[in-house]
């Protein structure tokens, strides 16, 4: 079983470099339309974007499917959307920009597009560092408290990616309904539990009560 | 089954290398003539195409270099086909341009229908290098061919109750998909100048760039330029030209008021209220090639501040 898993990981972290080298292989071969630095910086982020999703998509995937024990693939689609992420980042300060930082000042604080994203890269980026089992086993009850905070960054990447917008919705229609139905998903639990939880403090006040009448 | 043996290939087989280059100069001479047809065909008036002699106009002191024509051939936003830039390159191949007239009406003593040719008789065209700006902070450098915007209003005669001028465009659901689909914007697409603006010697009707008719993902056959304002003022096929008493709704405007105002005029200090208009992506570079600081009027202030006197730019972006 153990080797599965690890043969799994292995599989599935070669899979998610795909999008890296085709976008090198586009670079190189002068495939990225007529305006490449926007191309590249766009594809990099589009391919964060997905690996944010897929990473929300596994929990759900995991109990509906009854798939038990896919937490470490959790943890590695987190990393890689992390890393997209990152290279989106670099592509942006250093190719775009190139590391000018006056415009990059000027540009970010006249975008509030840029505001959200880079409130998402600092989640994403500080969940990735906590993401090993000794951060896990450190922080202890913070790291669940810590790592819930995804889902404000999966809402801050999906109008990050509104907001830059001019036109062409159906791509964006896609992921806002994928993040609406995977956000849902986890509000439907919570709701559960809750309900669960209440109905049986419900009974434990109830018993008090019984117990009187019966002395 | 049968097996072939491989038969050698006889000696008189062969073409001799000159006859085979010779075949090839023909072929080339037969492409070149096919390409030169294309450019005549698409602009009926354009038997004076290709226009590569054509005298430059004297509007402007500064050199531009010239972006590629491949890239500006493949990155226009033409939304009535597609909202992707390098698929309009190909949807908008199926608008038919020819014959081509256009309606102008509204405050004019001679108003009608008039066909392109017979406007471009009375028309002396020249290029005119500009720099084009996009909303999406994207610039590119295109030489235009065209002739003022000014001298077809002067041979209509505007009346004294003209204040602004309003263009639309082919309006064909068949042809254009997003019209058909009623997508994003209100159909068909609207634009509009403020009577000086249309009348200043920058704002041009193109017909073509690069020495050749327009491409028809360019706007064919007869588009606005206005190299001072934002890329979606310089409407493309146009069919018709309204001048009015009250300024146009203009169709990004109609859209979204608070993000593309009538004017657009291209400041670098006037943000989009989503996105920052500081800097731009001049097309053509490489990947070291720095971020171009954007400038006032789109560089054309010496020609264009004036228009605005002292009014509030913020308030009249």
């Amino acid at each position: 079983m153990l080797l599965r898993l690890i043969n799994g990981r292995y599989v599935i972290g070669i899979v998610c470099l795909i999008p890296l080298l085709w976008l090198i292989y586009d670079t190189v071969f002068d495939a990225l339309g007529a305006d490449p630095i926007q191309a590249l910086h766009q594809r990099l982020g589009d391919w964060s974007l997905r690996f944010l999703w897929l990473t929300l998509a596994v929990t759900p995937v995991q109990s509906v499917m009854k798939w038990p024990g896919m937490t470490p693939y959790r943890q590695l689609l987190g990393l890689y959307a992390c890393f997209y992420a990152s290279l989106h980042v670099i592509t942006y300060l250093a190719i775009d920009h190139g590391f000018m930082w006056r415009l990059i000042g000027i540009d970010i604080i006249e975008s509030p597009y840029i505001w959200l994203g880079l409130y998402a890269y600092s989640i994403v980026f500080l969940l990735a560092i906590t993401s090993s089992k000794w951060a896990k086993k450190r922080l202890g009850k913070q790291w669940k408290k810590l790592h819930k905070l995804i889902y404000s960054a999966a809402i801050a990447v999906i109008i990050h990616y509104y907001w830059q917008l001019k036109g062409n919705l159906a791509e964006p229609m896609f992921y806002l309904i994928v993040i609406i139905l995977l956000l849902s998903f986890r509000l439907a639990v919570r709701l559960k539990k809750h309900k669960i939880k209440f109905n049986k403090l419900k009974l434990t006040r109830k018993m008090p009560v019984i117990a009187e009448k019966n002395n | 089954m049968i097996i072939k043996t491989q038969k050698a290939i006889l000696s008189s087989e062969i073409t001799d290398p000159l006859i085979f280059k010779q075949r090839r100069q023909i072929i080339k001479a037969l492409a070149g003539s096919l390409l030169v047809g294309k450019g005549i065909t698409s602009v009926r008036a354009g038997e004076k195409a290709p226009w590569d002699h054509l005298p430059k106009a004297d509007v402007l002191t500064k050199a531009l270099s010239v972006t590629s024509a491949e890239l500006v051939k493949n990155h226009t936003n033409y939304y009535e086909f597609t909202f992707n830039k390098a698929d309009a390159t190909t949807l908008a191949q199926s608008l038919p341009t020819d014959p081509w007239s256009i309606e102008i009406s509204g405050e004019v003593e001679k108003p009608g229908v008039y066909h392109l040719e017979d406007i471009l008789s009375q028309q002396s065209l020249q290029e005119y290098i500009y720099r084009f700006r996009c909303v999406e902070a994207w610039s590119m450098v295109v030489p235009w061919i065209g002739f003022p915007l000014a001298s077809l209003l002067k041979t209509v005669k505007p009346l004294s109750g003209a204040k602004f001028v309003q263009f639309t465009t082919l309006y064909d659901p068949k042809i254009m998909p997003k019209q058909r689909d009623n997508a994003m914007l209100e159909w068909p697409y609207v634009e509009g100048l403020r009577m000086d603006e249309a009348m200043h010697p920058l704002t041009l009707l193109a017909v073509g760039m690069y020495g050749d008719s327009l491409p028809k993902q360019n706007g064919a056959p007869l588009r606005l330029v206005v190299p001072w304002k934002y890329g979606f003022k310089s409407i493309k096929a146009i069919v018709k030209i309204e001048l009015l008493n009250k300024p146009a709704l203009t169709t990004w405007n109609k859209m979204a008021p608070s993000e593309y105002g009538f004017y657009a005029n291209v400041n670098p200090d006037v943000p989009h209220p989503r996105w920052s208009q500081n800097s731009e992506r001049q097309l053509g570079g490489s990947f070291f090639t720095p971020r171009r600081q954007t400038e006032l009027f789109n560089g054309y202030a010496d020609q264009v501040a004036s228009l605005y006197g002292d009014m509030d730019l913020r308030r009249f972006f």
